[in-house]
């Protein structure tokens, strides 16, 4: 069994007990545990189910490589699935549930899929689900959905915080280990600025437990030197409990900060995501340590060596009273000897090579293990538990020589570097042979825009395993960083490197399949991806079916694709492949190691982006009153704007209707602020409007008001809008609301790239203005009661502004009509838009003025036939579909879309054009119905023959009116088509001039 | 005349730091050739500061003037002055091309203040720019972005920043700046 031991644990406090439930069932551990480490102390080691065959699995490893140790922490608002036992600190009241577990953790009917295993090989769901398709959908999907899958979807909103956080730094280092510390102290004795991050709540990484003599110090005791030396240092930052997620180009990279999830109901956020510009980038990332191939490596109590070491030495916990070995190096001897040392049964050390290890082999040799060189395991056996191991001959074929009783097995294929952040963004490794590893190659590291490298890997993530070399190695790594960033040693005070002097290992054997002649029974039980279920049998079907390439054989597999992204399978699985394929690794190569490290939470990325920050709302000058007055918002771009102001009982529709019937027969009162005002002045100015907008700007007088209209340099129309002339040199462009950003950018463009030479200023002051539009046959009176003069046509025709004052405020009017009705919209600076507004209102109240919104604005423009873009464009529209011809200048030379709109297919005679609509029943055509031609096309489908495009029902009129694109439209006047509706049925709908109201726009000129 | 009102109203939040509006001062977007002796006289005239280099303010008094692009100037001065500063720009510019634009109702101006080291962790945690204090001293002006909309920064000096971003978004960039400003949000970077 796995129990505490009653002495040791240098990273837990006995003095604090802390209790915490696994799937309900009451534990206690001890303050510096991790979740991991307290469920083995207390004996729990049968952890999860795995996601495809649901067979029983336990602890791997002790960090953030573990594959097996998932579970779901927490419940409602703060439930999260997915959580690594061995990185999650323990904590008083933690609640954890195991995963992919029905009905019981210990009695599973999934674990059925485990007997018929062999009809759920490789490829397997794309086999079998080819056909018949229907049964994809409503057979083996739901069954998939219900039996597979890691842990269940949180349901509740998240209750905890996040923020983000933007950092800068000469020098970043990932890993605080003592490759990391290291190299942080060499890049800040340069005097470059330093930020380590570290991803456990330690310092020190794995040399206090792998031990090791420093110059005077202990390997514990020297890095605890290094971190106090650094941490009083002015230009060294140290964060620990923030792992580096990813790194990207131009030397950023993202931090993930976990604040409290050690220590929940701690006020502040739980996570912060930094973002981090670093020049250069230390990944001293540290090794993880393979597992080897065998039947049964995936029973409970099979572990990394390494883990097996950390258990015991860092939160004194002994994962088994009788420990088997086995290994190809002669690190695992570490192992051995740590147990030993405990107090521990270590049976036997199986040591693959059949010449066995060197001084760390005559150490346990010397303490009395029992060594036997050449061996390997045939098989585990046990169910929940290890409860022994047959073992064999490597070179052999799996013949049992012995059995040998035990509760844990510790298993080291050798090291791998972490490479993962070297590679992210671009680094390139090689191959190894002699320590059977990919390490990173430094004439081919991540390059930044000048092209000279941005990230330097350090230490074991370098491929560096001798203490002596590492510390070497990683020392280096800081004095180049810092000197890449314009720091040089010497400056510094560069400190010479302690004495170090390591032990003569033998080196290490590959095992990529124990025993090497292992048979099928043997290989369809030996696994490579714990968290995918993914076994040697695998990769080689998928080699055998002609899956060469590693990136395929993933794929196919699924091999390397589960949250743990392959950590621990991704070499041994591609050493399989090769082996299969006949190929040397090298030349099969390693999949593409992608961001983020680990999973990181949806809630970091989201960052302070939720609730009321989720998005920027904009609020014009009168937002709070609208708030106040009841509107119905509409959101316009990031805008809101008052849809409708319903009152006592409307319905939104009855409130449009009254909004409308008072504007036509009264006078009513808009917000336009939103609409875009982009002042443009120079010498050039008037030339620069005349080849944005389609007709004549430059021959407009100063004082008058003109429409136009803009289209892109392929011919679409894109924008719309009044525009007036100020002076001589200066013009005020109206934009549509959601344009103005866009439009003035465009602007900015075409001045910058193509017109570079013309004496043109834009300015987007679309945000300094309040402009409120009074409208109605009544507009004139309430306007001039507030002391507006001079409003009458004969001195203040349509289509002019003036500067009056109104209600005291010094305001520009501008005589323009967006619904046919005598308008005046009056422009005052955002400051005084409310009082504006407030006076407006009381002068207008006798008159029963009352405000209106944007489907009221919307149904008169359409009533007037006025188009609007968005409605009657949509990027594949030009003015000519539109019946603007009349707004486009035959005269100029050129404006922006002129050679476009001459183009075969957009002079084509057939291509759909604006005309009115009117059903004959009087109803309300559908949004976007399509009017239907006779008979089907080429898919079968009905032929279509136009379109609608904006549909209302009229107040005005009191019937349905609309406007839409129609082939050969315009000559059909008075033609009956018909139009599709969502149930199938049709309606009929006669074609007729899109002008419905006052044709003659005899209202706005009065 | 009616009470001018700010986006704000003067809203304020006390948290790490202080977040709060400023008072409504009159603002002028100036665009042309601001290497002129002309421009660099009528300018520094109206807000009585020095000249700012490339990323920078001058400050003095009650007025302000920031380097917004190589050809952009931005003017702060009492909003009373700002009619007559217009006319003062045409007359001496009015040889040569410009914009000159009131755009003082088109802004909101929040100031951040408190420990500097707290103030620049506030917003750091916004906006993508090395706030240390070396690359960001007392009279550095930044155009990036708070968040999701653009905004303006500048150092006053120790622990007095302060920013501009549109009007209509001003609400949620005070929102943003105080929930920044949580009073356990200390992140300590800059200490």
């Amino acid at each position: 069994m796995s129990t505490r031991l009653a002495k040791g644990g240098r990273l837990i406090d006995r003095s604090k007990r802390l209790d915490f439930t696994f799937n309900g069932k009451q534990f206690s551990g001890q303050a510096g545990d991790t979740l991991a480490s307290a469920l083995l102390a207390n004996n729990q080691t049968l952890l999860g189910r795995s996601f495809k065959y649901h067979r029983p699995r336990g602890l791997i490893a002790s960090g953030s490589e573990e594959p097996n140790a998932l579970v779901g922490l927490g419940a409602g608002g703060s439930f999260e699935p997915n959580q690594r036992a061995t990185t999650q600190e323990l904590f008083s009241g933690l609640s954890a549930q195991s995963q992919n577990h029905w009905p019981s953790l210990d009695f599973d009917i999934g674990a059925v899929n485990a007997r018929v295993s062999q009809f759920f090989p490789a490829g397997f769901y794309y086999k079998t689900f080819q056909w018949p398709r229907a049964f994809w959908k409503h057979l083996y999907e739901p069954i998939i959905r219900q039996s597979a899958g890691l842990g269940r979807a949180p349901t509740a909103r998240d209750a905890d915080r996040y923020e983000h956080f933007y950092a800068f730094t000469d020098v970043l280092v990932i890993g605080g280990g003592i490759a990391g510390l290291t190299a942080a102290r060499a890049a800040a004795d340069s005097g470059a600025e330093v930020l380590v991050l570290e991803q456990s709540a330690d310092w020190g990484g794995r040399a206090p437990v792998d031990g090791g003599q420093i110059g005077d110090l202990e390997a514990e005791a020297h890095c605890a030197a290094l971190v106090a030396d650094l941490a009083a240092r002015p230009n060294v930052r140290m964060r620990n409990r923030m792992m580096g997620a990813g790194v990207y180009d131009h030397g950023y990279v993202l931090g993930y900060e976990r604040l409290s999830d050690h220590a929940p109901g701690t006020p502040g956020p739980r996570h912060r995501l930094w973002r981090i510009r670093a020049a250069q980038i230390i990944t001293a990332t540290g090794a993880i340590e393979r597992p080897i191939s065998f039947a049964g490596n995936d029973v409970p109590g099979v572990m990394l060596a390494s883990a097996i070491r950390d258990y015991v030495v860092n939160w004194a916990v002994s994962p088994g009273d009788r420990t088997l070995v086995v290994t190809n190096n002669d690190d695992a001897y570490r192992s051995a000897l740590t147990l030993h040392s405990a107090g521990l049964a270590v049976p036997a050390i199986l040591d693959a090579r059949p010449g066995g290890g060197g001084a760390l082999a005559a150490q346990a040799r010397a303490a009395g293990i029992r060594v036997e060189t050449g061996r390997g395991i045939a098989r585990v056996l046990g169910g929940k538990r290890v409860t022994a191991v047959a073992i064999c001959a490597q070179a052999g074929e799996g013949a049992v020589l012995e059995t040998i009783p035990c509760d844990a097995v510790a298993m080291s294929g050798g090291w791998s570097p972490v490479v993962h952040l070297w590679s992210h963004c671009g680094g390139k490794l090689t191959w190894d042979e002699a320590q059977a590893m990919f390490r990173p190659d430094a004439d081919r590291a991540a390059t930044g825009a000048d092209g000279l490298p941005f990230v330097i890997a350090a230490g074991a993530a370098d491929g560096e395993f001798g203490l002596a070399a590492l510390v070497a190695n990683a020392h280096q790594a800081g004095l180049q960083a810092a000197e890449r960033c314009g720091h040089s040693a010497r400056s510094g005070r560069a400190q010479p490197l302690p004495e170090i002097v390591d032990l003569p290992e033998a080196p290490i054997e590959p095992v990529w399949m124990m025993p090497q002649g292992a048979g099928s029974g043997l290989r369809a039980k030996a696994f490579l991806d714990y968290q995918n279920d993914v076994k040697v049998s695998d990769v080689q079907l998928a080699a055998q079916e002609g899956f060469e390439s590693v990136e395929h054989a993933k794929r196919y597999t699924t091999l390397g694709m589960a949250t743990d992204q392959g950590k621990l399978s991704n070499i041994n699985g591609l050493a399989v492949l090769a082996g299969s394929l006949n190929a040397p690794i090298p030349a099969v190569g390693t999949t593409t190691f992608r961001p983020p490290y680990t999973p990181i939470s949806m809630g970091a990325i989201a960052g302070e982006a939720r609730g009321d920050l989720f998005q920027p709302l904009r609020r014009t000058p009168m937002h709070d009153w609208h708030q106040a007055n009841g509107a119905q918002w509409e959101p316009v771009g990031h805008w809101r704007r008052p849809y409708c102001y319903p009152q006592d009982g409307e319905s939104h529709a009855e409130a449009v209707a009254r909004e409308i019937t008072q504007v036509r027969g009264g006078v009513g009162l808009l917000d336009a602020s939103t609409l875009g005002k982009i002042v443009v002045k120079g010498p050039d100015a008037g030339r620069f409007l005349d080849m944005l907008y389609t007709n004549m700007m430059s021959s407009l007088k100063p004082g008058k008001c003109r429409y136009g209209l803009m289209c892109s340099e392929n011919g679409f129309l894109i924008d719309d809008g009044v525009v007036a002339r100020w002076d001589d040199d200066t013009f005020l462009c109206h934009t549509t609301t959601g344009g103005a950003e866009r439009i003035h950018a465009h602007m900015e463009e075409w001045l910058q790239t193509e017109w570079w030479d013309w004496q043109v200023y834009t300015a987007n002051v679309t945000e300094h203005y309040a402009q409120i539009a009074v409208v109605g046959p009544k507009a004139r009176e309430v306007i001039e009661s507030l002391g507006a003069e001079g409003m009458e046509s004969q001195t203040f025709p349509f289509m002019a502004w003036a500067d009056r004052e109104v209600a005291g405020i010094k305001a520009r009017i501008y005589r323009i009509s967006f619904s046919g009705e005598l308008s005046y919209e009056i422009a005052v600076p955002a400051s005084q838009g409310q009082a504006l507004w407030d006076r407006l209102l009381e002068a207008g109240a006798p008159l029963g003025m009352m405000p209106y919104g944007t489907e009221a604005l919307h149904v008169m423009r359409a009533e007037k036939g006025f188009i609007m873009i968005g409605d009657e464009t949509d990027g594949t529209v030009i003015p000519q579909d539109l019946g603007l011809d009349w707004a486009i200048s035959k005269k100029k030379t050129d404006y922006l879309g002129k050679r476009a709109q001459a183009r075969s297919h957009m002079t084509d005679p057939n291509r759909w054009k604006l005309v009115g609509l009117e059903t004959l029943d009087g109803s309300v055509l559908p949004e976007g119905a399509y009017a239907l031609g006779a008979g089907v096309n080429a898919n079968g489908q009905a032929v279509t023959i136009g379109r609608v495009t904006s549909t209302y029902h009229s107040p005005t009129l009191g019937r349905g009116i609309a406007m839409g694109l129609v082939l050969n439209g315009p000559d059909r006047q008075g033609e009956v088509i018909e139009f599709g509706q969502l149930d199938g049925g049709r309606v009929s709908a006669r074609i007729v001039d899109p002008v419905f109201f006052d044709k003659d726009g005899e209202k706005q000129n009065v | 005349m009616s009470e001018l009102l700010t986006p704000l109203l003067g809203k304020s939040y006390d948290g790490l730091v202080q977040v709060a509006e400023l008072p409504r001062r009159g603002m002028i977007t100036l665009r042309g050739d601001i290497s002129t002796a002309t421009m660099r006289n009528v300018t520094t005239g109206l807000t009585g500061t020095a000249m700012p280099g490339r990323g920078r303010v001058e400050l003095a008094g009650d007025g302000m003037l920031a380097w917004m692009s190589p050809d952009e100037l931005l003017l702060v001065l009492p909003a009373d002055r700002v009619p007559r500063a217009l006319e003062r720009i045409a007359k001496d510019l009015a040889s040569a091309h410009h914009l000159a634009l009131d755009v003082s109702d088109a802004r909101a101006m929040i100031r951040v203040s408190g420990a500097d080291a707290a103030v620049r962790d506030t917003l750091a945690k916004l906006a993508p720019v090395d706030f240390s204090a070396k690359a960001f001293p007392a009279g550095s002006f930044r155009r990036s972005r708070l968040a999701q909309v653009p905004a303006a920064f500048w150092c006053a000096g120790a622990g007095d920043f302060g920013l501009i971003c549109f009007r209509s978004v001003a609400e949620y960039a005070f929102s943003a700046l105080s929930n920044a400003a949580d009073p356990a949000g200390t992140v300590g970077h800059y200490a």
